[in-house]
């Protein structure tokens, strides 16, 4: 390997003068940084980490938060999807299933929504697509299991739609 | 001095070990585990003793196939794939494929939906510098910068959670604007936020960039040439440091970037410590830019009339935008059917980690960790 070209000898009284210099500048540097986290070590008020899980209680996720798959019920266990396919065909993993069921009457109506979140990308455009404003995100985010049979789930609770 | 055989050596090395024998010459493999290396990237080392005479980095170990994968989807679907380049960088990655389609279809976006573009994006921007000079000072050994820089990125990461529902694989932005207003909210928190990063740099300097052991090892350390620079192809916080004032938002406007005053802070030697400078001068420029667009944010419809599938009429398409670590280019040729023939990306990463060899040779493997830190790629920007 090369060496380093080096200038003329300087003398020990500037050698030192610079060593020290260095050492100080050094020291006050690490000190003032020092100083942030001191700062935030003695004001608890700015502590901002959250006590997982142990706030799970009252930990509330945002209006839009995409967590997985659900059909919006009302109170009589109804939905609105009429089992059109529009969000098969939009998903863009083969997420959803919709499987189609005929009623009393002979119309087509929903049989059994099926969601694999196993696949899910939780990309939002199944929900974007449904005209009828069936299906939404839900807020939970803990949706790991064990089991790879438990990602896979029927989303609706009744057959047929409105 | 004798050299091995040929056949015997490392993928990607053409000339063997020096076997005198005070040599202290060896190959060493750093990766793809290795926490510097940011993900899964694989170096392999030629070393003297503790110099580093030659990297060859080995990269396929994230490769999804987007681009094949991006074949057989839609053109709406392709934006959430989109995400997965950069997952840094989402929105820009959004707002690129947006652009294209946008070009190709003549579709306009409302003046409120240009704007959440630039705002989103200039946050997005802060947030990933914000993670980067986390993750920086904790390779070169100062744990605490990371919970510091997590600290603030996490009011940014609320604003998009709020927004879009997710905080890291978006899928915001359509064409012609996005797929959602943004809340009430919004504003007030954006405020906030500017408010807090003002603060929150100066702390960050103080702990960081005035440090002398910080300052010790990145001086003078991975010296990039303007013009190494410039024939590598690189981009963004690289090629600025080197001495080239490019920035896409400047040099070719997509969106609104034309009506904002911002500076492009460039470097002068090329060094580790110039790229860090770079990063933490565009932060105050991108506060710049939201000051300016909170005060101007105007009323009206946030997207052009919606469409629920989109046929590109055939022939290519190209555009780029400024991503946080450079520019990300987009070209899709369309046959005309709902789906591309093909979707190239120029990812800034790539072209940014080609000159890692060129900066680390006669260094030493800790001031290669430093290089890495600076150079700030993403793993699955380089191997899509």
């Amino acid at each position: 390997m090369k060496t380093r070209q080096v200038g003329d000898k300087e003398s020990l009284f500037h050698f030192w003068g610079r060593y020290l210099q260095k050492v100080a500048t050094g020291l006050v540097s690490l000190l003032s940084g020092m100083g942030v986290t001191i700062r935030y070590f003695v004001s608890p008020d700015k502590i901002i980490t959250q006590q997982y899980p142990e706030n799970r209680e009252n930990l509330q996720m945002m209006a839009r938060f995409r967590g997985h798959l659900a059909m919006i019920h009302d109170e009589n266990n109804q939905h609105r999807c009429t089992g059109c396919g529009i969000c098969e065909k939009a998903c863009p993993n083969g997420t959803i299933s919709v499987l189609t069921a005929k009623d009393l009457a002979g119309r087509k109506v929903l049989g059994r929504y099926i969601y694999r979140l196993s696949q899910c990308t939780l990309c939002n455009l199944c929900i974007e697509s449904c005209p009828f404003g069936a299906i939404s995100m839900g807020r939970d985010f803990e949706l790991a299991t064990y089991d790879r049979q438990q990602l896979t789930f029927i989303l609706n609770k009744t057959q047929g739609g409105k | 001095m004798e050299l091995q055989p040929v056949d015997n050596l490392p993928e990607g090395f053409t000339r063997g070990l020096n076997s005198d024998e005070t040599s202290e010459e060896y190959f060493l493999n750093m990766g793809p585990q290795h926490p510097s290396t940011h993900g899964v990237l694989r170096l392999v080392l030629k070393l003297d003793g503790e110099n580093v005479l030659e990297v060859v980095p080995h990269l396929g170990y994230v490769h999804r196939g987007i681009e094949k994968l991006a074949e057989s989807q839609t053109y709406l679907q392709n934006i959430h794939l989109t995400d997965r380049l950069d997952y840094l960088s989402s929105h820009f990655n959004n707002l690129g494929y947006c652009l294209a389609m946008e070009q190709a279809l003549d579709i306009g976006v409302p003046e409120r939906g240009e704007y959440i573009r630039v705002m989103v994006c200039e946050l997005q921007r802060i947030q990933s510098h914000l993670l980067w000079w986390g993750v920086t000072g904790m390779d070169l050994g100062a744990i605490s910068t990371f919970l510091y820089g997590f600290k603030e990125r996490e009011m940014i990461t609320d604003i998009f959670e709020e927004i879009c529902g997710a905080r890291l694989t978006m899928n915001f932005f359509r064409p012609g604007g996005s797929f959602a207003d943004v809340p009430d909210t919004f504003i007030p928190r954006v405020k906030k936020v500017i408010e807090r990063m003002h603060v929150a740099l100066d702390e960050y300097n103080t702990l960081l960039t005035d440090n002398i052991i910080f300052r010790e090892r990145t001086r003078a350390i991975g010296i990039l040439s303007r013009e190494k620079a410039l024939s590598y192809g690189c981009s963004g916080g690289v090629l600025r440091a080197s001495g080239v004032s490019y920035d896409v938002r400047r040099n070719d406007p997509y969106s609104i970037y034309d009506r904002f005053d911002f500076g492009i802070p460039v470097g002068s030697v090329g060094g580790c410590f110039d790229r860090y400078r770079m990063k933490m001068e565009e932060m105050p420029q991108s506060l710049r830019i939201l000051e300016q667009a909170v005060k101007d944010f105007p009323e009206g419809p946030y997207r052009s009339k919606e469409q629920s599938a989109y046929r590109l009429p055939q022939g290519s398409y190209y555009s780029q935008v400024e991503t946080a670590r450079g520019l990300l280019g987009t070209y899709i040729v369309a046959e005309g059917g709902a789906k591309p023939y093909r979707v190239k990306f120029r990812s800034p990463s790539f072209s940014n980690l080609s000159t890692l060899c060129e900066m680390a040779v006669g260094h030493k493997i800790a001031d290669l960790v430093t290089i890495l830190a600076t150079l700030d790629f993403v793993v699955p920007d380089i191997d899509r």
